[in-house]
């Protein structure tokens, strides 16, 4: 018994490391996607959300979502810094789709209100102590580490805040959409990669313990599927831009092993190693058909947040359902749809709502001005990169 | 004295700077500029996007010499920077009214 205990309580505090490790991993990618006159802004916004969204989740959220849960397989310690582990992530991904044109401040009021309110909820429906149960909204879906409870969440809400932030100045021009280049090519391939690496643990932490041998396994295949995912989505993403480009552009395919990555998310230990293919492969394409498609709308998303954890999310959820549906156990596609359904429904409302009163009161778009000069000088007063390198 | 820029293709930056040694020039200031002409620019493609990068990485460097060194100096730099090719760059010449050594206070010839 006690050793069981130690064991998942050792398995959790390590899965909250890599999980952890995704805090630079979205950083590095988002410092690389972003021109040079941004960099400092958009790091500073990834350590505030990870510093205050997991306060916020710390002495509000996590009684919203648990209610007086404790938990009897390991720590409380560990269970509770594991599930605080997962609000940054969720918020995270709203950092980079919102980059270089939103300001500090309203950026983490909001993030105080998703931390605290918003993702808690979102938590207490699907995976915690369920208010909702036993009235038509009650939620059967089965989404193990969150395809739909974080990467679509994030994705909603950063939707919504788009929506009422706008593009960059330029990005639009008329019947023209301006290409933005990225600034370090680099620091992106090494975020992608220890996104990659955390995930690992954001699903294999995600089975809940790994103490017997049902579990162990449970954990390996897991870990074996998520990787796998991840690599079927780089593969398609590769294939499909030389394909149509006869180029290749590694941001594109990165962006398609995380899309792969967020697709197996759901349902990574019910599947068989063809269907994380599948999944993943899919995954990818989805991030080839999705980026060009939000510009066409006019969504300007910098780092393809929306195509990797929102469309993603959704695809992943529905992927449970066709892979792996036992309508015995309750695994349909039609309990996903409705979770995908019921939580699009609620985080979208919601964000939109907040972020458009907020807005209101202390606007989240930085004047153009502030824009052209770059967020580094008007909200940071610190460059990322010196005027002239070698002159200091 | 006259000044000479030269815009060159940037992989011919070695090229030209020790065809120039041979000939007895014995100091200059490169730079690194982007820059078009007949050449135009070419398209590249990002996140699915092509979009046109019409300044092509250039090097330009200046030197300034006595009048008589002009032509063969001129001369020397269209050697060594020539491929052939489109894009190879242009040779400017002009005239300099003063020069000063910092270090010295020498001025015009002696401070070349």
């Amino acid at each position: 018994m006690d050793t069981a205990y130690v064991i998942d309580t050792l398995f959790a505090l390590f899965s909250i490391t890599l999980i952890i490790l995704m805090v630079p991993g979205f950083a590095m990618l988002e410092a690389g996607l972003v021109r040079t006159k941004n960099v400092s802004s958009v790091l500073t916004v990834n350590v505030m959300i990870y510093a205050v969204a997991s306060m916020a989740f710390i002495l509000v959220g996590f009684h919203l979502a648990f209610g007086d849960f404790q938990s009897t397989t390991m720590s409380q310690w560990a269970f509770f810094m594991f599930q605080m582990a997962f609000v940054g992530k969720a918020i995270n991904i709203m950092s980079g789709g919102v980059g270089e044109r939103a300001r500090l401040l309203p950026l983490t009021l909001f993030t105080v209100i998703m931390g605290a309110l918003i993702y808690p909820t979102a938590v207490n429906i699907s995976w915690g102590s369920d208010w909702i149960k036993d009235t038509v909204f009650d939620l059967n879906f089965v989404d193990l580490a969150g395809s739909t409870v974080i990467h679509s969440t994030g994705g909603w809400a950063l939707l919504a805040a788009i929506l009422v932030i706008g593009a960059r100045k330029g990005r639009y021009v008329g019947n023209q959409i301006r290409v933005i280049p990225a600034s370090n090519i680099p620091l992106v391939v090494l975020g992608a990669m220890l996104l990659w690496i955390g995930w690992f643990g954001f699903n294999g932490g995600s089975v809940g313990g790994i103490s017997t041998k049902e579990l162990a396994d449970s954990v390996a295949l897991t870990v074996f599927n998520t990787n796998t995912a991840g690599l079927a989505g780089a593969i398609s993403v590769g294939v499909l831009i030389y394909i149509r480009y006869k180029l290749f552009d590694i941001t594109m395919i990165l962006n398609g092993a995380l899309g792969g990555l967020v697709a197996i998310t759901a349902g990574p230990h019910l599947y068989t190693t063809l269907d994380a293919i599948t999944i993943g492969a899919i995954g990818g394409a989805l991030v080839v058909l999705a980026v060009p498609l939000f510009d066409r709308f006019r969504i300007d998303d910098p780092v393809g947040a929306l195509s990797v954890h929102l469309v993603n999310g959704i695809w992943g959820t529905l992927a449970v359902g066709l892979f792996a549906a036992d309508p015995a156990n309750n695994i349909t596609l039609l309990n996903q749809l409705k979770g995908v359904g019921v939580m699009a429904v609620f985080v979208f409302s919601v964000s939109f709502s907040i972020i458009y009163l907020l807005n209101k009161v202390i606007p989240f778009r930085a004047s153009d001005e502030d824009q052209v000069q770059g967020l580094d000088v008007s909200e940071c007063g610190l460059e990322a990169y010196p005027e002239f390198k070698r002159a200091i | 004295m006259k000044k000479i820029e030269a815009v060159i293709k940037p992989f011919k930056l070695e090229d030209v700077k020790d065809a120039l040694a041979e000939i007895g020039i014995t100091g200059m200031t490169v730079s690194e500029v982007k820059g078009y002409g007949r050449q135009k620019g070419h398209s590249e493609l990002y996140r699915g996007a092509e979009y046109v990068v019409d300044f092509l990485p250039k090097i330009k460097m200046e030197m300034v010499v006595d009048d008589a060194m002009v032509d063969q100096v001129v001369n020397t730099v269209v050697e060594a920077a020539r491929t052939g090719k489109i894009g190879d760059g242009k040779i400017f010449v002009s005239d300099i009214s003063k020069i000063v050594r910092i270090r010295t206070g020498e001025t015009d010839i002696e401070a070349i």
